[in-house]
């Protein structure tokens, strides 16, 4: 059985820029694009600060040459741009004969449309092209269209720990020998309904977001997606592909504590840790570099700081949140999180925690203030935690390293 | 006999719209109705959840806990080692409920309870939060495929020794609204259905349904066994050929086994006559095995193959198939061997194979 998966391919789509490269510069240049509301007719418009993907549904349909009268939510558009960058990058479609599965992670899935038009729905049948899009396999099975894949694939939904968990199936179907490589990760674009939901529930930031900061405030919520092509060492000797990193690890635990809120000692987070660090075979130590869930709200942040102290005894690594550049992307955050995890592991830098400057009192470590750049970074963690006590967590190591 | 690389069905929970929670009672009774929608019978919920927390839960949390208990209890299992759910469209009632109170309102004074559990995996965390079980918990919404593909995560974390027992189900909840959206787009028959008529009259459409199944998988043999579960597999129409008796062959191979040895063959037969082609070529090659159905009694709806798994491990476990099932009643001789052939709308295929322990 594989023993070994790869990650050969990336595609990415956030607010910080429409590919890999746009994302990695604005990075680089430390900007973050968290402002006002352009695209969604919301009452919330001048309430919340948010990141959006910079190009209207109708851009993203034009650009992608799709006709008018189709039928895309704006999840599977942003899915369809990232998927097909990650793919072309493994030149997966150089490889006929491969055994290719797309796992997809979403949770508000065709919202977008669906807010737009159920009363419509219910009441006469002009918008009927759009029903089919409402449920969260629609943005998956179109995105497979587009990259002609027509054998296994599946959706996952754990909310904000969704795209984490697609990577970590996608791992297990390999390494079962069920698939030779996968396209795995995550979609989401931001609604009316999620972006009123987490109002109602007190947790958004009209402010940009101070994750780890003792005057956090909530969230900035985000949208875009960004995808892994994973392929199997034996698929590797065949592709040839470049290997940009190894997944030597997931973690997946459930706090079962509360429906929305983390326990005040992260016990779920701590478990999906120690989970992903045991399968990596690596010692706390060894790990360089966190990319923390750090949503900025009281409660996840105090959560994981403990989690991460109690795991972490000795040194703590360098922990940021990167939340502060590509806003809260829910379901596309673990695999938009990994893929600045894996840049910032090629570029040897620390990515900062921005907006930080009070430590919280309750913490014995404080995140990457600044960018850090020269930094032989080795192995970093990912971590992704969800409604519902779905915890997450990735690392990945540079290849060639022992 | 046991092997090292079985799956044994230990538990079953069904919450469907027959009498399906009591596991010493098999279809003895139908609900028989005239309707095009079949919604669930359900239990008094106050039997397996505490009234403080009750009052608040959506419907479909509730079936899914209900059904979930039930198959923990005769399973005799008090903390499975995985918890995995398939729903194709999670809790629409609280989806519903929080869309239409935010467009009416017009965004003001939205209150988060339904917007809380309308994430589809609600069911199985509110099943971890209640055993407090802190252990792996996943959630799949793939329309047609979700059970299957919850089904085939627990069988990789058994096989791959990571776990030793699996709480496994699929489950969907039918409202007001998605009957009303489906039924404009055609799914349903115009006319009521009576439910022992369904599969004999050719119309378009099918009858809505709903339900939650729950099993509980479990890498050893218990005092309960149903079933041992040795095969899945999901296939796309979109596959070009799309070659039925290959892919049939090709995966019973794999499974061990061979079209010769199928006793009884359980298929997704909906009464939208558009949809039985798949159903009829693959029964058509399947010449000595009995033929049985569920959807007359289920509905149809996107993990509807969960009431076909839990039917189909009750025919092995009582070694008969009821009455009101049988399409071609099966040879004489004992029904070791059973295929399960569904497809939602003729895009998301699925074969699951069980036998006899």
């Amino acid at each position: 059985m594989p023993s070994r998966i790869f990650v050969t391919g990336l595609g990415f789509i956030s607010g910080l820029g429409n590919n890999v490269q746009e994302n990695l510069n604005s990075l680089l240049n430390l900007r973050s694009n968290i402002g006002p509301i352009r695209h969604i007719d919301t009452n919330l418009k001048h309430e919340l600060a948010v990141s959006e993907v910079s190009m209207t549904s109708d851009e993203l349909m034009r650009d992608a040459g799709l006709p008018d009268d189709s039928a895309y939510s704006r999840n599977a558009l942003l899915g369809i741009i990232a998927a097909k960058e990650a793919f072309s990058h493994a030149k997966l479609d150089k490889h006929p004969g491969l055994n290719i599965g797309l796992i997809s992670g979403t949770t508000v899935g065709g919202m977008d449309e669906c807010e737009k038009y159920y009363q419509d729905f219910l009441t006469n049948d002009s918008k009927n092209r759009f029903i089919e899009t409402y449920d969260c396999a629609d943005s998956t099975e179109k995105i497979a269209d587009h990259l002609g894949l027509k054998g296994f694939m599946t959706t996952i939904s754990t909310a904000c720990s969704s795209a984490a968990n697609s990577i970590g199936f996608a791992a297990r179907m390999m390494k079962a020998g069920k698939l030779d490589c996968a396209v795995a990760g995550g979609t989401e674009s931001l609604t009316r309904f999620h972006l009123n939901g987490f109002n109602a529930l007190k947790i958004l930031d009209k402010f940009p977001c101070r994750p780890f900061d003792a005057t956090r405030n909530g969230i900035n919520l985000g949208e875009g997606a960004a995808y892994l092509v994973l392929e199997t060492e034996e698929t590797n000797q065949k592709t040839g592909n470049p290997v940009l990193c190894e997944l030597v690890g997931y973690g997946n635990a459930c706090e079962a504590f509360h429906q929305t809120a983390s326990s005040p000692d992260g016990a779920g987070a701590y478990l999906a840790m120690k989970k992903a660090l045991d399968m990596s075979g690596e010692t706390p130590d060894a790990i360089d570099y966190i990319n923390a869930h750090g949503t900025g709200t009281d409660n996840n942040d105090l959560s994981e700081g403990r989690a991460i102290e109690k795991l972490f005894t000795g040194k703590i690594p360098h922990v940021s949140s990167t939340k502060p550049f590509t806003g809260h992307m829910t379901s596309a955050a673990g695999s938009a999180e990994a893929i600045i995890s894996i840049l910032g592991m090629q570029q040897g830098i620390i990515w900062p925690n921005m907006n930080f400057s009070n430590p919280m009192p309750e913490l014995k470590f404080q995140p990457a203030g600044e960018i850090i750049r020269g930094v032989d970074i080795k192995l970093v963690m990912s971590n992704s935690f969800g409604f519902g006590g779905n915890d997450s967590t990735l690392i990945f190591k540079k290849h060639g390293v022992h | 006999m046991t092997n090292v690389n079985a799956i044994y069905i230990n538990g079953l929970g069904n919450l469907s719209p027959q009498k399906t929670t009591d596991s010493s009672r098999f279809l003895d009774e139908v609900n028989r109705v005239q309707s095009n929608r079949l919604a669930c019978i359900e239990p008094n919920y106050r039997d397996f959840i505490s009234p403080d927390i009750l009052r608040r839960m959506g419907r479909l949390i509730k079936m899914g806990i209900a059904s979930s208990r039930i198959c923990l209890e005769d399973a005799g299992c008090k903390m499975p080692d995985a918890i995995i759910t398939g729903t194709g469209l999670g809790c629409m009632e609280d989806t519903e409920k929080f869309l239409t109170t935010m467009v009416r309102n017009k965004e003001e004074l939205l209150t988060p309870t339904s917007f809380i559990q309308s994430t589809h995996n609600t069911v199985s965390a509110q099943i971890a939060l209640l055993l407090k079980c802190h252990n792996y918990n996943f959630t799949y919404v793939h329309r047609g495929w979700s059970f299957e593909s919850a089904l085939l995560d627990a069988m990789i974390q058994l096989r791959n020794g990571r776990a030793s027992t699996v709480l496994a189900g699929g489950m969907d909840e039918l409202t007001n609204g998605s009957f009303e959206i489906t039924r404009r787009l055609g799914h349903w028959r115009t006319k009521p259905a009576d439910t022992f008529d369904l599969l004999k009259t050719t119309a378009r459409g099918s009858i809505a349904g709903e339900g939650s199944a729950f099993f509980l998988l479990s890498s050893a043999p218990g005092d309960n066994t149903y079933a041992v579960l040795s095969g899945l597999h999901t296939f796309n129409r979109k596959a070009s050929p799309f070659a039925l008796p290959r892919i049939l062959n090709e995966f019973l191979e794999r499974s061990g086994t061979s079209p010769g040895e199928i006793d009884l063959a359980v298929c997704g037969f909906n009464g939208d006559t558009s949809s039985a082609g798949p159903y009829k070529e693959l029964t058509g090659s399947l010449n000595s095995a009995g033929i049985a159905a569920w959807k007359h009694l289920s509905g149809e709806y996107m993990t509807s193959s969960a009431f076909a798994l839990w039917m189909s491990s009750m025919i092995i476990k009582n070694q008969r198939v009821p009455e009101a099932a049988v399409i071609r009643a099966p040879g004489s001789g004992a029904i070791k061997t059973i295929l399960i052939y569904n497809h939602y709308l003729d895009l998301n295929h699925s074969f699951i194979l069980i036998r006899k322990p």
